[in-house]
């Protein structure tokens, strides 16, 4: 199987589909890539020039980006996932690698990003009724005012 | 290790081939972690309960211990659910110092960087400011002078003693050992005192930058340093006098919250947790950054995997982390402390003076930024919890488009449940403090 890929320093960077997603990650895990290092996500709404996807991958709002080591070779790989706006939804890797739990919830929480057959798919980092996911872009810094008190107490 | 006896763990250490498979079946169907909703958790543990009505000893509970508990290391809270003094299943809760870091990263240039970052690990704060430093340097393409690389290293590897001898302090308290709290806090000092007179600050530095270091090492400093090493290594070994073949510390800490290696490799756990089960890797060995392919140390590795493994591992690494300060000491080149290109590091203040050039530079820098060339880049370094890493996506302008941190803290805090399942509630405070824990980067 041969993947679209990047240039990167250490690292191999991949770039496959949703759906190709689990595949491509069942592989690396039988090619000896023992942990998933990092899941995050990028939100590229605001940066819509960007050039630096290889051909024939269309760049979308969302990017999940998974990095995986390989401790006896000692390389990395960096999976980068394109997922829509209309449809942002993933398949969650908990069941190929459980570590990407907290990840995952923490993507789920600022990006709004959902992980299919994730077990526990609540916010981690903002509290549980928050409204809105405020590493998105088109959210802003300082439009809420700070609460010290609860206003009830007032 | 310093620790020859030999000792039950109530997991057998198993090869990562053979039981990845049991880790992931663990965790998927009884698992050890509690998985309820905080509503539904406030409903069981606070709403209409009785304990007069509850005669039933083997009835199970759910207990809140935190946010602000002593043992919590800041603001941690954890969703237990025991049966009599035994943890069944747990849940840690975080969030409580959530401010929004990677978010600040994006509004800030690639020079103010580093001051937000820092805050992040502020028990280790210049891993923080190395990773990101590194990622953008990358991104850049620039190199880094050997000096500032050699101080960079230095610097780091004071770090990772003044932040295990913090563990060894807390670690001491949650145990009851207060003595060794008021030790390890007094040696921790003497290294915040060679930090106040390198950078001007105990802690949050803001001393490495991309393109090198803030400033050269004041005149003196080797006098510093060798006071240090004196006095450091003998106070190690009165530490080990005084726990090691400790009675109750020993059995405070043996066998109890043990994970093996296939565990840990599927919870994406590093550091002294990972090495803890005697699994061998250290970034720093393995993937060679700064110039710790020029120094030699050794990855110190438990067997056992249990908090007592977690505690000597993180005593012997100070050690290890001394030498590598006498190596550097003694190999520490000269030239230039940072970068000398004119877009990326600022002017000297008296060069401003003379020099339109330097003024125009100088109010470029301070004013916009620096402009880094499109792309993504990842860079890791060997925090003392673990693989601390940088993302950064540019967009070619003076702010990164995305910064993300990838915090040891933050994942090793996924061990907890399965360190604890099973363990008595005492125990969990044990527990916690082998995982060494730094919410600020937990939550960033």
């Amino acid at each position: 199987m041969s993947l679209p890929t990047t240039p990167a320093v250490r690292s191999t960077v991949l770039h496959t589909a949703r759906d190709e997603l689990l595949e491509v990650v069942a592989g690396l895990r039988n090619d000896g890539y023992d942990m998933v290092i990092d899941l995050t996500a990028v939100d590229y709404v605001a940066h819509p020039g960007r050039t630096d996807l290889p051909e024939g991958v269309a760049g979308e709002r969302f990017e999940v980006v998974v990095s995986l080591i390989h401790h006896r070779s000692r390389e990395r790989a960096r999976i980068r996932v394109q997922v829509p706006e209309e449809d942002p939804v993933v398949p969650s890797l908990f069941d190929l690698y459980p570590g990407t739990e907290a990840m995952e919830r923490e993507v789920h929480d600022l990006y709004g990003v959902a992980f299919e057959g994730h077990p526990d798919p609540t916010r981690i980092l903002m509290p549980e009724d928050w409204d809105g996911h405020p590493l998105r872009k088109d959210v802003a810094v300082g439009t809420i005012p700070v609460r010290f008190k609860n206003p009830a107490e007032r | 290790m310093t620790d020859t006896t030999d000792r039950e763990t109530t997991r057998p250490a198993a090869s990562p081939e053979e039981s990845t498979g049991d880790a992931r079946v663990r965790r998927r169907d009884d698992g050890a972690v509690l998985r309820m909703s905080e509503a539904d958790a406030s409903v069981v543990a606070g709403g209409g309960y009785d304990p007069a009505k509850d005669v039933d000893e083997g009835q199970r509970m759910i207990l809140n211990m935190g946010p602000s508990h002593p043992s919590t290391h800041g603001v941690l809270r954890l969703m237990l659910e025991l049966e009599g003094e035994t943890v069944l299943r747990s849940k840690p809760v975080i969030g409580y110092l959530h401010t929004g870091m990677e978010k600040t990263g994006e509004g800030l240039t690639y020079l103010q960087g580093p001051t937000n970052v820092t805050r992040m690990d502020y028990a280790a704060p210049l891993f923080c400011e190395l990773a990101y430093s590194m990622a953008v340097e990358s991104l850049l393409g620039i190199d880094v002078p050997p000096r500032a690389t050699w101080i960079r290293m230095l610097m780091c590897e004071l770090n990772r003693v003044s932040s295990h001898l913090l563990f060894q302090a807390t670690n001491g308290m949650d145990l009851g050992a207060v003595s060794m709290m008021i030790f390890g806090w007094r040696e921790r000092e003497e290294v915040l005192r060679f930090f106040e007179m390198v950078t001007g600050l105990r802690m949050n530095h803001n001393y490495i930058r991309p393109g090198g270091v803030a400033a050269d090492l004041p005149d003196g400093w080797e006098a510093d340093l060798v006071r240090l090493l004196e006095i450091i290594p003998p106070r190690l070994d009165e530490y080990e006098v005084l726990l090691n073949n400790q009675p109750i510390f020993r059995d405070r800490l043996q066998g109890v919250g043990v994970i093996n290696t296939a565990e840990a490799l599927a919870l994406s756990a590093t550091g002294p947790i990972l090495r803890a089960t005697g699994y061998d890797w250290d970034l720093r060995r393995d993937e060679p950054y700064l110039a710790y392919d020029q120094v030699s140390f050794d990855v110190v590795v438990g067997a056992h995997g249990d908090s007592y493994d977690r505690y000597a591992i993180r005593l012997q690494e100070i050690r290890e982390s001394l030498k590598i300060v006498e190596q550097v000491m003694e190999l520490m080149p000269g030239g230039d402390y940072r970068n000398q290109d004119k877009k990326v590091t600022p002017p000297p203040r008296a060069r401003i003076n003379q020099s339109m050039e330097a003024l125009i530079h100088h109010f470029k820098i301070f004013t916009e930024g620096f402009h880094v060339p499109p792309g993504e880049a990842y860079a890791a370094v060997e925090s003392p919890r673990g693989e601390l890493g940088c993302y950064l996506v540019s967009d070619g302008g003076p702010n990164p488009y995305r910064m993300h941190i990838r915090a040891p803290s933050f994942v090793n805090l996924q061990t907890l449940p399965h360190l604890m399942e099973g363990g008595f509630i005492a125990d969990a405070v044990a527990v916690i403090s082998s995982v060494d824990p730094i919410m600020g980067e937990v939550d960033r």
